[in-house]
């Protein structure tokens, strides 16, 4: 009986829809994005269905309680026990989370500079590779990394190990870091060019004119998406449980094996979806704050 | 002779443009354009829209590329000049005006004037910053400099925008109808202030649609038309008997 917990791949479909959608509202109205974005916010992480998983959790454990043989533990008494393995999971999520993002902005800002570059052959190479990563499946990206590096790599005499969270990390970070030259990309090209003439004609360089004329006009633009994506890329790092990697996923199987009891299945894994619920609910709230603050200027 | 017009700078040519072509692709925008300023001459070009105007002063500073011809701003020859890095020198020496003003909205009034003299000529930020406030106590705008674009007026900004081109301290300034966007109230603040610069001596081409203005403060006034000087001459020739009945007509209209 292991169809209880939610497939990572469905929750990952859900996940990318909300992302395409998004992405064809900004090409359609750039700058629009603030009060249009609200409605999508709400759909992933709502209160009501924060209300709807908490309910859900509560009435789980309340039948598996009044299921449970008077001999044994009771299922919150389960839950109680391993909550702190469950915890070094999660943080291992959250870990695997902050790392991609940090990659993934940090490569997507220099695939960005190379979609706008004045440079034919830079933006065309650039296109196919936002492309090719915003598309893939990412748990394809994923296995495709995990197998593409090896386990350890040689520098001289040094040898670096890879371990496979790394791995994981960046196999996430690729679609990440196509979205964000995509929301780097937009935002920059949604300022007038008559900004980069007064920049010119000031006798700034081109690069000079990126930093501090274009990208700090584009900051209150790329937020909001940016932080979308995050939120979306922490439930994503639940995929790295198939690739083997230690995190929440793979703890709470480990758990429900060892156990081997079938009425902890819904409550542990509505205990999990929990979690996840609490950390990204405060970012999607951040999120539609900065949207309808930025929207309406 | 010779000696002596070096000595007074009246008669150099500072700018040069000599029989300028500009396509945008099969529209022909500037059809061989030639004309001199001197050092501390006020020099306005009129004409109708899309007459080229403001690709020709854009090709002054570099922002357009020429197809054929060649532009002399000071000591460079702009027509040799094709990347951005080329440009740089040129445009530390000239200094352009837009109509939209293009202030940088995330800077205040202040930081948009000193960007440019910190980040590109590397000066002192305590001498720049002295120089800012002058700026903008010369084009009336005391109090304002901790205001951001969003908070002026737009004839507030455009004064902001001469104060940040000045700030470069250009040997000529090009000013691309600069008042156009502005209601007849804020437009005088605006046009004081390039008064004051022309009567200091500043060099200057204006392309401008204020007749009256052009009229008092120009040295020599150009009217072009299709993408070529159709004539010229002071404006008190060229405004009171225009020698070409495309210029009558076109005056008649106006005024």
């Amino acid at each position: 009986m292991r169809a209880t917990p939610p497939s990572p791949a469905a929750l990952i479909c859900q996940m990318r829809r909300g992302g395409l959608s998004q992405r064809e509202r900004r090409q359609n109205q750039p700058l629009s994005l603030g009060k249009r974005g609200r409605g999508e916010g709400a759909a992933l992480f709502s209160t009501r269905t924060g209300v709807a998983l908490a309910i859900v959790f509560v009435a789980s454990i309340a039948v598996a309680q009044i299921r449970t043989q008077p001999a044994s533990a009771s299922v919150l008494e389960l839950l109680v026990k391993w909550t702190p393995l469950l915890a070094t999971g999660f943080l291992f999520n959250l870990l695997i989370s902050f790392f991609a993002m940090v990659v993934g902005t940090a490569s997507g800002l220099l695939l960005a500079f190379a979609r706008i570059s004045p440079r034919r052959s830079l933006r065309g190479t650039s296109w196919i590779v936002v492309q090719f990563f915003r598309n893939a499946p990412w748990l394809v990206l994923l296995f495709f990394v995990m197998y593409l590096l090896p386990f350890q790599f040689r520098l001289g005499s040094v040898t670096i190990p890879f371990p496979d969270w790394i791995k994981a990390t960046l196999g996430l970070a690729l679609p990440i870091m196509a979205n964000v030259a995509e929301i780097v990309r937009g935002a920059v090209q949604s300022i007038p060019t008559a900004q980069w003439d007064a920049a010119r004609s000031l006798a700034f360089s081109r690069r000079q004119t990126l930093w501090k004329i274009i990208l700090p006009q584009c900051v209150k633009r790329m937020l909001p998406p940016w932080m979308n994506w995050y939120a979306i890329l922490t439930m994503a790092t639940t995929l790295a449980s198939i690739v083997g990697v230690s995190e929440v996923m793979t703890i709470t199987l480990r758990i429900t094996n060892a156990e081997g009891r079938t009425d902890l299945l819904i409550p542990i894994y509505s205990y999990v979806l929990l979690w996840f619920f609490l950390y990204c609910y405060p970012i999607s709230r951040w999120t539609r704050r900065l949207e309808a603050r930025y929207g309406q200027r | 002779m010779t000696h002596r017009i070096d000595a007074t700078g009246s008669n150099v040519p500072i700018v040069r443009v000599l029989d300028v072509h500009k396509s945008f692709g099969a529209v022909e925008v500037l059809r061989g354009i030639s004309f001199d300023v001197a050092k501390g001459e006020a020099v306005c070009i009129i004409g109708p829209s899309g007459s080229g105007k403001s690709t020709l002063l854009r090709c002054i500073n570099g922002l357009v590329t020429i197809d054929r011809g060649e532009i002399f701003v000071a000591l460079h020859a702009v027509h040799r000049l094709h990347k951005d890095v080329e440009m740089v020198a040129l445009r530390k020496d000239v200094s352009i005006v837009f109509q939209q003003y293009n202030l940088f909205p995330h800077k205040t009034a202040l930081e948009n004037v000193m960007m440019a003299p910190i980040d590109v000529l590397k000066q002192p930020r305590r001498e720049v910053e002295e120089r800012a406030y002058a700026l903008l106590k010369k084009v009336r705008l005391s109090g304002k400099e901790q205001s951001y674009p969003g908070e002026l007026s737009g004839g507030q900004q455009q004064r902001v925008a001469i104060a940040r081109a000045l700030a470069m301290r250009p040997q000529v300034m090009l000013f691309d109808e600069v008042t156009a966007a502005l209601d007849p109230e804020t437009r005088k603040e605006v046009l004081a202030t390039i008064r004051q610069l022309i009567e200091e001596g500043m060099t200057s081409v204006l392309v401008t649609h204020e007749m009256a203005f052009a009229r008092e403060i120009a040295d020599h006034v150009y009217f072009t038309d299709h993408g070529l000087i159709v004539e010229d001459g002071p404006p008190s020739q060229l405004f009171a008997a225009p020698r070409k009945e495309r210029t009558r007509a076109f005056l008649e209209q106006i005024l």
